[in-house]
């Protein structure tokens, strides 16, 4: 208990004392998966919208192997992609080995699964009536996409929260693409994980916290998005 | 048919920047220096010191990838480091042999203590040898933590147990898998022994109850060395950033920021230097 509570202080501490070194792995950790993120919401909603919504030969198989990839242990995608970038590998040449925009990248494989299957969910709770009389009062194809993409705002903002939670808090793939190296590519995880193998866990503990905060405040905006119209389901209590 | 064709060009589209866009984002530059270490060598916060004043010096930029030592030498042999910084001499010797790395140069050392419970029931603190305190241990079977991770640590374990002529094996033989600090934490926890270099000891000693109980035999010995990768059996190694490291380190400045470290906190250096060849 004096552990935890040693790690609550050491956490507050650290976050308005300004601890300059927090500060910028803190930033790292935002960026990092802020951008990876961003970049899964650009390839995933339309992947996953298409899946919903377009009828083609093997589509069962994709949703099967989108659906698989949720689970993708981000070690093994971190190791996939190392041996892709480290100087031996085929991709050497591009030197994206122990940079953040490799960690980037590998966190974009593990959150696109993520947010195009719960796209694809949130695109086929929609009624198909719904395209059709959009279509019929002579919505454009964009229109059409953006009018359903409203429809289904709730799910997709989960997915949303879903990719972001997922690539946040992981450290398997940022620790092997990235290397941890300090005032570099250490992030709030892999500098927890090196806090702990040093066995100084009252600042791992301390970085632990910080994550949760950072992570909660992101979903809070998000959530506060999601949750504007007030929906009034009938008493079950 | 429209609408598929849209999503299809649309999704094509974004792969296609999404991809693109780290490569521009990276920096191309061959000012990047990749350095392989040990973990429990960056534990000792020694290179935290060492390598700003390199990068300040030379301009380089060093990626300090702290792995064990088994991963730190396979990547000087598939060249995906510059320069290692590694303790295990049994293993760095074959491939300097070899030709993978060059100009090995031993240039520091610390030594590794046998740490257990204050109590010490295996009677290793009276111990004659390094081979005899690992006879007792094995005789007494109170609790050992291995490494049991191929680190330098690790190796140097294997190699006394093989000098006494010993197999660890049983129970009390405990293989953690993990750093010195958690393999420490563990052995403190169980009142348990353990093999650990003595910098990483130091700086976890106030939080653990273990003690240092052996210590002093040649054979414990921990001797760092740096080696360079070899640039010809390998395109993309930086030569020259290789080079300007080895130099550095072998030098006045870097001698003496080793000689100091460690003083003031604990009183000792953490680390000795080799007289120079």
């Amino acid at each position: 208990m004096e552990l935890l509570l040693d790690g609550f202080l050491k956490a507050l501490r650290l976050m308005l004392g300004g601890d300059a070194e927090v500060w910028q792995i803190t930033l790292l950790s935002l960026q990092v998966s802020g951008t990876a993120t961003l970049l899964s919401l650009v390839v995933g909603i339309p992947f996953g919208t298409f899946l919903a919504l377009i009828q083609f030969p093997g589509r069962r198989l994709c949703i099967s192997l989108v659906n698989t990839g949720m689970g993708l242990p981000p070690v093994v995608v971190g190791l996939l992609l190392s041996i892709l970038l480290w100087r031996s590998g085929p991709l050497g040449f591009l030197q994206l080995i122990y940079t953040p925009a490799a960690m980037m990248m590998a966190q974009v494989v593990i959150a696109f699964p993520i947010v195009a299957g719960l796209t694809m969910a949130a695109f086929q709770t929609l009624n198909p009536q719904l395209a059709m009389q959009l279509l019929g009062i002579g919505a454009s194809r964009w229109q059409l996409l953006w009018l359903l993409g409203k429809e289904a705002q709730l799910p997709l903002l989960a997915a949303v929260m879903a990719g972001f939670g997922g690539v946040i808090s992981e450290v398997g793939s940022v620790m092997m693409v990235g290397g941890n190296i300090k005032g570099q590519t250490r992030v709030l995880t892999t500098a927890t994980v090196l806090e702990t193998q040093k066995g100084n866990f009252a600042i791992a503990i301390a970085l632990g916290l910080i994550l949760l905060t950072l992570s909660f405040m992101v979903n809070l905006v998000l959530t506060s998005l999601q949750q504007r119209q007030q929906i009034r389901w009938p008493s079950l209590s | 048919m429209g609408l598929r064709a849209l999503l299809c060009r649309t999704i094509l589209v974004l792969l296609t920047c999404v991809f693109l866009l780290p490569p521009l984002v990276a920096a191309q530059t061959n000012q990047n220096l990749i350095l392989a270490t040990t973990t429990s060598t960056q534990d000792s916060g020694l290179l935290d010191v060492l390598v700003p004043v390199f990068e300040q010096k030379t301009g380089y930029r060093v990626k300090t990838v702290a792995v064990g030592t088994g991963q730190a030498l396979t990547m000087g042999k598939r060249g995906d480091a510059d320069v290692l910084l590694t303790h295990a001499p049994a293993a760095e010797k074959p491939l300097v042999d070899e030709g993978w790395l060059l100009d090995r140069v031993s240039f520091m050392y610390n030594d590794f203590v046998v740490v257990g419970p204050q109590a010490d029931p295996a009677q290793v603190r009276s111990a004659q040898s390094a081979a005899a305190a690992l006879k007792r241990l094995a005789e007494s079977k109170v609790p050992f933590i291995s490494r049991g991770d191929q680190s330098g640590t690790h190796k140097q374990e294997q190699s006394l147990w093989k000098a006494s002529g010993l197999v660890p094996q049983g129970d009390w033989y405990i293989e953690s898998g993990q750093g010195m600090g958690a393999t420490l934490r563990i052995a403190s926890e169980k009142s348990a022994y353990t093999l650990t270099d003595r910098s990483t000891y130091l700086h976890l000693q106030k939080t653990l109850t273990s003690t240092i109980l052996f210590a002093g035999d040649p054979v414990l010995r921990n001797v760092y060395s740096v080696m360079r990768v070899n640039p010809a059996k390998h395109s993309g190694v930086n030569s020259e950033g290789g080079k300007a490291f080895h130099a550095w380190l072998l030098g006045d400045e870097a001698r003496e920021l080793i000689r100091q470290y460690g003083a003031k906190e604990f009183g000792q250096p953490l680390f000795f230097l080799e007289t120079r060849p």
